[in-house]
């Protein structure tokens, strides 16, 4: 799980793709607190291939990125 | 001159990319009076570049303003671009800039001699431009921020307004895009030594060279690309136009580097600022989501787009490809057929 709440674009989709190049994970969370890192990481995340699932929650959202 | 301050970092939105987004700033606007005037050529009931007001039968004063907080590093760098992103507006309607006032906003810890530079760079531009500073207003903040009030003078017959354009003028844009996302994409130090060099260089140009040659021909409209990104000026071309826009997008120069980082989604807030306002307005057709992107993306002191006569359009470009090399060919304007007012070609 990464938290990247508090952070402004665009360090949230740089912290995903330092992740996504470390671990190659099939499988990863974020947390982020805004529509445009939502938007940033859903298209990184489908340049890499990963199907994308975003939950809201008053304001914060939990993005699933799954292969 | 290189400075030890990193002015972006005291910044928390780079450039035009700090603008009011243009739906938000019609509904600011929406319910205040507005005073006629025989004499206002163009006033802020129409969206556009800056104020024209008659005064005589062959003298109209063009009046403009625009500032925002640091876009480079090095405060001369950003003085220039701040004063060439300003003096544009008048480029735009078609008029000289003749005296400018700095508008500058300073946070009380800001060394002196970066404050000195970030006005060297501010002077420098405006002299460049044929203008004269005369004066100006400073302003304690956190942020800092700079730009300039810009007088100047067209022919009340030859204000190009961005709402003249006509069907079969061709379109031209004389700066590439991408120029938000490379700054943007700085601020994580992800950009080359050549791609903020040619983003400065680019920021830093006058559109002087563009519009002397576009008054010598028949151009029906202009305006500059800035904070709204070409679509976002390109529909208030055509919604002010009573027109629609038909762009090339392969004809478009979108700088590679700066498309790599949209398919990375390294792409500023006002991008999607931008599209939030002209998407409703514009049809994609097979034009990949990262060039939209690109489209989309604010420019600080970006290019300018012209709608010129279609017989006038090739002289113009090619007296353009000596002046102005970044200047293209994107596409073409017609009549509006009701629907959207942007079309996009792959």
């Amino acid at each position: 799980m990464i938290d990247a709440r508090g952070q402004s674009c665009p360090i949230p989709v740089v912290m995903v793709q330092q992740e996504v190049k470390r671990t190659q994970p099939r499988e990863l969370q974020v947390q982020v607190d805004s529509m445009v890192c939502v938007e940033n990481i859903s298209r990184y995340a489908a340049l890499q291939g990963y199907a994308v699932t975003v939950d809201e929650d008053g304001g914060e959202y939990t993005m699933t990125l799954k292969k | 001159m290189e400075s030890e301050v990193k002015l972006t970092k005291l910044a928390n939105c780079a450039g035009c990319g700090a603008k009011v987004g243009a739906g938000v700033l019609a509904q600011l606007l929406g319910d205040l009076k507005v005073l006629r005037d025989p004499n206002l050529l163009v006033g802020f009931d129409r969206s556009d570049d800056a104020s024209v007001y008659k005064i005589t039968e062959d003298l109209a004063l063009v009046q403009t303003v625009d500032f925002f907080p640091p876009i480079a590093d090095d405060p001369y760098t950003f003085g220039q671009i701040a004063a060439a992103n300003a003096l544009s507006d008048v480029y735009a309607m078609g008029g000289e800039p003749k005296l400018a006032l700095n508008i500058m906003a300073v946070p009380e810890k800001l060394p002196r001699e970066a404050v000195h530079e970030i006005l060297r760079g501010g002077y420098e531009k405006a002299y460049e431009a044929g203008a004269i500073i005369t004066g100006g207003h400073s302003i304690l903040d956190n942020e800092p921020k700079y730009g300039l009030a810009v007088t100047g003078f067209v022919h009340p017959d030859r204000v190009l307004t961005n709402s003249g354009a006509r069907p079969g003028d061709v379109l031209i844009l004389t700066k590439p895009l991408g120029i938000g996302i490379l700054t943007t994409a700085a601020k994580v130090s992800l950009t080359s030594e050549e791609g903020m060099a040619l983003a400065v260089k680019l920021m830093t140009t006058l559109n002087k060279t563009a519009r002397d040659a576009m008054v010598r021909y028949r151009v029906h409209a202009c305006t500059d690309v800035t904070g709204f990104g070409l679509l976002g000026h390109g529909v208030e071309m055509a919604e002010g136009s009573g027109a629609e826009l038909h762009l090339d997008v392969g004809a478009v120069d979108l700088i590679p580097e700066a498309l790599e980082f949209a398919k990375m989604g390294i792409l500023p807030e006002g991008m999607y600022r931008n599209r939030s306002f002209a998407e409703p307005h514009v049809d994609p057709g097979e034009t990949e989501l990262a060039k939209q992107d690109m489209l989309y993306d604010p420019q600080t002191s970006g290019g300018l787009l012209m709608a010129v006569d279609p017989g006038d359009a090739e002289a113009l470009m090619e007296e353009l490809r000596s002046a102005v090399p970044s200047a293209q060919r994107i596409g073409t304007v017609r009549a509006y057929r009701g629907g959207k007012r942007i079309y996009l070609h792959p």
